[in-house]
């Protein structure tokens, strides 16, 4: 064995086609057209990463005055780092904030819990609603020797969250109850939820947003008014309702034929073969597919801007306009995007995670 | 169980026990419910309008609109009525939704084929982009290129000029284009005669080919058909090369093509987000037709162009088509969010309607239809297309 091992000669090979050397050959120059679309690329990240790194960062501003920016010829983040109580929580009481920070805590621990399906419990969704029920006591406050905030008040970060996760924790249950009407037998719940559906998805959302602020306190009878951000919040829990039918549909869609048969000769009525047959089947399966919905809906609450709610973009557009501040908008806005980039990126990495997970039988 | 136990079952089935007789029931409680709803919205939006003194009804269509707009397809002054005030929006969002359509597919197909390149450092690149424009809502993306219009360009004075006739300033991007001349009515009569003249040729080249299996190069063809037959017109007519440059006079530029800030930060907001969504849906489809495929075209030694044309494309749109049109769908609804950087388009116009008039039913109730409209059209016009390249099983 030794023997055989040692006489065979081992011919490495050529220098240029491992390492680093062999790596660029095999990726970024392996004909003439990479060739040049790798130099070409490479010339124009030249020309644009370098100037951005100076402006950005050699050349930016933290944590000065506007004065100094004005001065200065780099990025002026200032524009963030001296308004962020503002951009994060709006007109909140300023003495209040660690209500609205302590909620977004919650909201975080118990996503950070739900990313990981050893924890997908009966006591996860106890713990969801009881952090959702403290969230807005907390916001809300009136108990527990709190002083109470009114929700006109409300504003930054944590609307634009309560707004997602309220909008699409109660759009669900319609979505599902949709997307079971759609797949009747009886023409009239099918036609009338096709109906509902389809108008909703055929219009764009800022139009429902129009009707939730000035057309809903005309449905309402005499004297009854509901605030703004709550029927912005009834706004948004329709539209995503129709989308969450059409996700739900593709899953009911996907069980085997086989699954509503046998629940039937077992003698369970409809609502009994939905709960314990189908709907645990279909909900598993579009799981990922619900979590774009998540994420769509997080993007487009800040469409409330458009009906002057102060979500996290409304309060940095105020502070933009604050003559102090104007001029620095680009920097502004890249805190905001990157804001919606780590939510959003971080939740369709899970979704990822977890296709891959449930694909593999998980 | 003796006999009379058995015969004690009714031999009719009580009507709660019978799943037809059952949903019939369901049913006219649901619509019931349905009914009264609306029933009760409707008496007290009529109720509540009573009390405001709102008129309902659409005749405010024919009142003088009193405001101008700023950009227009039609010729549109304050003079002129609602009615043509919203038509003039709706235009300009048939308008932004075309253009960007168009460029978004283009940008789309170009981004997904990045994505899949052996080119590692275009594959990652286009992979950035990709994840980077899907994470930033659409909203914030118009205002930032707004803002960068608005801040970082200079006035129209100190204009920058990036290339021979285009002028770049905050009071948006001027170029120099033809100047008018009757030729060019007739020049695209001439393209639009071409197209028809390649649509038929396709017809018969296809059927011929069917037929006697001799192939007809069209695409050599169409091409030299739908450019040339314009250029030849062009040359017939004296070959016109006056152009109309855009001239600064006083604080803004006049003549050539002046495009407004607000068209161009909505354009590109609207491309750049629905373009990585595009990528996205064409890396999908390219991905769906499996490498036998094209070993196997080639292997019958069909030309690369033929292998594309006739092998891989026709499987590769039947994936894309149907999540292309839900894309192309939420661009031309995404549109309407120029009304938060003050483009006329149809929301805009109608919101400022609004306003003026107090009739929200009405604007909001034209809203819908207008998008529903545009919507349902296209779905159809998609889904026909649809079924036309669509998989004929057995």
């Amino acid at each position: 064995m030794e023997q055989h091992a040692l006489t065979e000669e081992v011919l490495k090979p050529p220098v240029a086609s491992v390492g680093v050397l062999g790596w660029m050959r095999k990726n970024l120059f392996n004909s003439i057209f990479n060739s040049i679309l790798t130099l070409l690329t490479i010339y124009f990240l030249w020309e644009i990463v370098p100037p951005f790194v100076e402006w950005a960062f050699v050349n930016g501003l933290w944590l000065t005055s506007s004065e100094a920016c004005r001065a200065g010829e780099g990025a002026c983040w200032s524009v963030v780092t001296q308004n962020i109580r503002f951009i994060l929580f709006g007109f909140y009481p300023y003495d209040q904030h660690w209500r609205p920070l302590l909620s977004m805590l919650i909201l975080f621990t118990l996503l950070g819990f739900s990313r990981n399906r050893k924890f997908w419990t009966k006591h996860l969704g106890y713990a969801w609603i009881a952090g959702l029920i403290s969230m807005g006591l907390l916001m809300k406050g009136g108990i527990f020797g709190l002083e109470s905030v009114e929700s006109t008040k409300w504003g930054g970060l944590p609307l634009t969250l309560l707004l997602a996760v309220f909008g699409l924790t109660a759009a669900y249950p319609l979505g599902v109850i949709l997307a079971l009407g759609r797949q009747s037998k009886m023409p009239i719940v099918k036609i009338l939820s096709v109906l509902y559906i389809e108008l909703i998805r055929g219009v764009p959302l800022i139009s429902l947003l129009f009707m939730s602020s000035v057309i809903f306190p005309l449905f309402l009878p005499e004297g009854v008014n509901i605030n703004k951000i709550l029927r912005a919040q009834a706004a948004i829990i329709l539209f995503t309702a129709a989308y969450i039918a059409e996700v739900v549909r593709g899953g009911l869609q996907g069980i085997a034929r086989g699954q509503y048969e046998a629940a039937e000769s077992l003698g369970l009525n409809y609502y009994l073969t939905m709960r314990l047959i189908i709907l645990p089947q279909a909900l598993k399966i579009v799981i990922p597919p619900s979590v774009s919905i998540l994420i769509s809906a997080f993007k487009d609450t800040s469409l409330v801007v458009i009906i002057a709610l102060y979500d996290v973009l409304k309060t940095t557009q105020s502070t933009l306009s604050n003559p102090l501040w104007m001029g620095f908008s680009k920097e502004a806005y890249f805190f905001v995007a990157l804001l919606y980039f780590l939510g959003c990126f971080s939740m369709s990495n899970f979704s990822r995670k977890l296709e891959k997970e449930l694909s593999a039988g998980g | 169980m003796n006999s009379e136990g058995v015969q004690a079952v009714p031999q009719t089935v009580p009507f709660w026990n019978d799943p037809k007789k059952r949903a019939i029931v369901y049913q006219i409680a649901t619509l019931c419910m349905v009914g009264l709803l609306g029933y009760y919205l409707f008496t007290n939006t009529v109720t509540n309008l009573q009390r405001q003194n709102i008129a309902s009804g659409f005749s405010f269509l024919q009142k003088e609109s009193a405001f101008e707009i700023g950009e227009s397809v039609i010729p549109y002054s304050a003079a002129d009525s609602y009615g043509k005030a919203l038509l003039v929006g709706a235009l300009n969002t048939l308008k932004v939704a075309f253009v960007g359509i168009v460029i978004t597919i283009i940008l789309g197909t170009v981004v997904g084929v990045a994505r899949l390149s052996s080119n590692w450092l275009v594959a990652r690149l286009a992979a950035v982009y990709i994840e980077v424009m899907q994470d930033i809502p659409i909203l914030l993306q118009l205002f930032f290129w707004y803002a960068l219009f608005y801040e970082s360009l200079p006035s129209p004075r100190q204009a920058i000029c990036p290339g021979a006739g285009i002028y770049l300033c905050n009071r948006g991007v001027a170029f120099t284009i033809p100047e008018a001349h009757p030729a060019h009515k007739y020049m695209l009569l001439a393209f639009i005669v071409g197209c028809v003249i390649v649509y038929l040729i396709r017809r018969w080249a296809k059927k011929r080919q069917a037929q006697t299996g001799k192939y007809f190069p069209v695409f050599r063809v169409s091409l030299a058909l739908v450019l040339g037959l314009p250029f030849l017109v062009w040359l017939a007519s004296g070959a016109p090369t006056a152009l109309d440059a855009p001239k600064l006079v006083g604080f803004n530029f006049k003549g050539g093509l002046t495009v407004s800030p607000e068209f161009i930060a909505l354009l590109l907001g609207l491309v750049l987000y629905t373009a990585a969504f595009v990528a996205e849906v064409v890396r999908a489809g390219i991905q769906s037709v499996s490498k036998g495929q094209t070993e196997a075209a080639f292997s019958l030694g069909l030309k690369p162009v033929l292998v594309l044309n006739l092998v891989i494309l026709p499987q590769a749109l039947r994936v894309i088509i149907p999540p292309l049109t839900s894309q192309m769908l939420n661009l031309t609804k995404n549109s309407s969010l120029a009304v938060a950087i003050g483009f006329p388009d149809f929301v805009s116009v109608a919101n400022t309607t609004m306003n003026q008039t107090g009739q929200a039913i009405e604007g909001v109730a034209l809203i819908m239809a207008v998008y529903l409209v545009f919507s349902l059209s296209t779905s159809a016009f998609m889904n026909w297309y649809n079924k036309r390249v669509a998989l004929v099983e057995r």
